[in-house]
């Protein structure tokens, strides 16, 4: 596949969004039965909801610059029963809508209790609006990871392990950068953030490796045999009908060398799993701000060339008749 | 139930290319807008196409064949490229089996494209809409054509009739009985998409011929053996006698 960077940014940016709002309601069901201090609702839980609409926006735009006519982008949400694309497009905005929501709550003070259950645990709207986000964030990953999965045609791709790819990397680096973001705002949060970034991290670390050893193991299912349908040990693609290149050649080939795509995944191995933990552990010790900064910058730069070897490594059995290319 | 398709022969197409030329030329004028070409002069030329005819060398030489195989829209019974669709645009016409791209809704994220085993999709780069094989729907219901026109553009062109055209689902039409008595093939059959269009395997005509067969091993009155020659002075009845 060629790697778009509209949908290498759509993802990425998107599962930052994503995992940096589900770090926000995680502390705050955490708060919520008494576990962990309760946090100033402006300055951590409203920042917090903006900052992550600021990456959701972000991922909106790129998605934009996917589409060859942005303007009929509305049309996408037509066909919810059979496309994951279209789900996506519907599930993103209302997560976003959720998260203002959310945020808008905790920003004009209105976070009224509800009702009161036992222990003393008071259920608020924030928590009500958040369980709702929440569920529409779990609906986004699936959607965006099924998106990939559900084209069996891309054997790399299809495969549970890519949504739980999206999940677990997209809430790592959501993570990692409530850690960052809460030593400024909740510092009674940091260290719960910066473990469980450092749990979701590894985690990822045992997902993705597992469906990088099972890539690596694939047997394709189409043979040029298969696709012009002549029985022969030997056959060998002479011509494929144009000299030029086609939307063929473009789309389904990321024509760089072997070794480039090699470099990139030991990038990602490297850029996205040991490099930022190791920086949240000297951050954690250190109380040091920019550590903490740092291992998201690394680790979402990392997770843009993990995005991008994901698109490269995804061979389309088109590709059998364009063999010359 | 209808379901339009084409057969093609691979026994006698010679990789001409004049269905290639003409689904460019008809398409390309159509009501629906023209398939862009970029730089078709140029350096490094490309374009829209819906149809294309590839070359394969199958074996190794001095066994080897040459096979030309054209390419275009296989219009699936159960087209992969449509349900993925997120707006619609991409539809299988319920009365003949056509799968047709509605441009006016088509938004160009190209998600069909990776949906299509075949890789017969092609995204327009100057309607930014995605284009393939209509098998020419714009021609094949056109009653101002004569009847024997009603048939797609690269079926009006092959020199050799390696391309049929009808329905696969009528069991007395002409491309069915291609396809039952000559063993016609789907592609990539692995992927459960059920091509509607069919290819006709290449065909060698042998007859088996043994050694007894050419030379008569039964001939008593030896009719290969020249005869011998009578002697001059023999009387003769006629000029064959020659005992």
């Amino acid at each position: 596949m060629h790697p778009a960077f509209s949908v290498i940014f759509l993802t990425t940016l998107s599962g930052v969004g994503q995992g940096l709002f589900l770090a926000l309601f995680t502390g705050q069901v955490y708060s919520t039965v008494n576990v962990l201090p309760p946090q100033d609702p402006v300055r951590f839980y409203a920042l917090g909801s903006l900052l992550a609409l600021l990456f959701l926006g972000a991922a909106l735009v790129a998605s934009f610059f996917h589409l060859g006519r942005p303007e009929r982008g509305w049309r996408a949400a037509a066909q919810w029963r059979t496309s994951w694309l279209s789900r996506e497009v519907i599930v993103l905005p209302a997560f976003m809508g959720s998260v203002f929501v959310y945020g808008a709550i905790y920003y004009l003070g209105l976070n009224v209790p509800l009702v009161t259950v036992g222990g003393g645990v008071v259920i608020s709207l924030g928590l009500v609006v958040g369980i709702v986000a929440a569920a529409l964030c779990v609906a986004l990953f699936v959607c965006t990871g099924m998106i990939y999965a559900c084209i069996k045609f891309f054997q790399e791709w299809a495969s549970p392990l890519t949504v739980i790819n999206y999940f677990l990397l997209g809430t790592a680096s959501g993570f990692t950068l409530a850690t960052a973001f809460s030593i400024h705002t909740a510092p009674a949060l940091v260290e719960f953030y910066g473990a469980w970034a450092v749990i979701l991290t590894v985690a990822a670390l045992g997902s993705r490796t597992a469906s990088l050893i099972r890539n690596a193991r694939i047997e394709y299912k189409s043979t040029v045999q298969t696709a012009i349908g002549v029985r022969h040990s030997r056959v060998v693609q002479k011509s494929q009908g144009f000299m030029g290149g086609s939307f063929n050649t473009r789309e389904f080939f990321h024509h760089k060398s072997e070794g480039f795509v090699s470099l990139v995944k030991w990038s990602f191995l490297i850029l996205v799993f040991p490099l930022p933990i190791a920086l949240l552990g000297m951050g954690l010790a250190s109380g040091d701000a920019p550590l903490l900064a740092g291992a998201f910058m690394v680790q979402y730069l990392g997770l843009i060339a993990e995005r991008w070897f994901f698109f490269a490594q995804a061979n389309h059995p088109q590709n059998l008749y364009y063999q010359t290319t | 139930m209808t379901q339009l398709a084409l057969v093609i022969d691979l026994n006698v197409c010679v990789g001409c290319h004049a269905c290639v030329t003409s689904c460019k030329e008809w398409n390309t004028s159509g009501t629906a807008g023209y398939l862009t070409d970029e730089r078709p002069y140029g350096e490094d030329p490309t374009g829209t196409f819906f149809n294309r005819v590839q070359t394969f060398e199958v074996g190794e030489f001095p066994h080897t064949e040459t096979v030309h195989f054209p390419k275009s829209c296989l219009h699936c019974e159960d087209p992969p490229c449509v349900p993925v669709c997120p707006t619609g645009a991409s539809y299988k016409r319920p009365q003949d089996g056509i799968v047709l791209v509605d441009y006016d809704k088509c938004i160009g994220c190209k998600y069909c494209s990776w949906a299509c085993p075949y890789g017969m999709r092609e995204v327009d780069e100057h309607q930014k809409v995605m284009k393939k094989c209509t098998l020419c729907v714009d021609r094949i219901y056109d009653e101002s054509l004569p009847p024997a026109e009603r048939k797609p553009a690269c079926v009006m062109a092959c020199p050799t009739s390696a391309r049929l055209f009808g329905d696969v689902h009528d069991p007395d039409s002409e491309v069915s009985v291609a396809i039952r008595e000559r063993g016609g093939y789907g592609l990539m059959p692995e992927w459960g998409t059920k091509p509607a269009n069919h290819y006709l395997p290449r065909q060698k005509t042998r007859i088996t011929v043994h050694e007894d067969e050419l030379v008569r091993a039964d001939n008593p009155l030896k009719k290969e053996r020249r005869q011998p020659r009578p002697d001059l002075s023999e009387p003769s009845l006629d000029d064959v006698t020659s005992w």
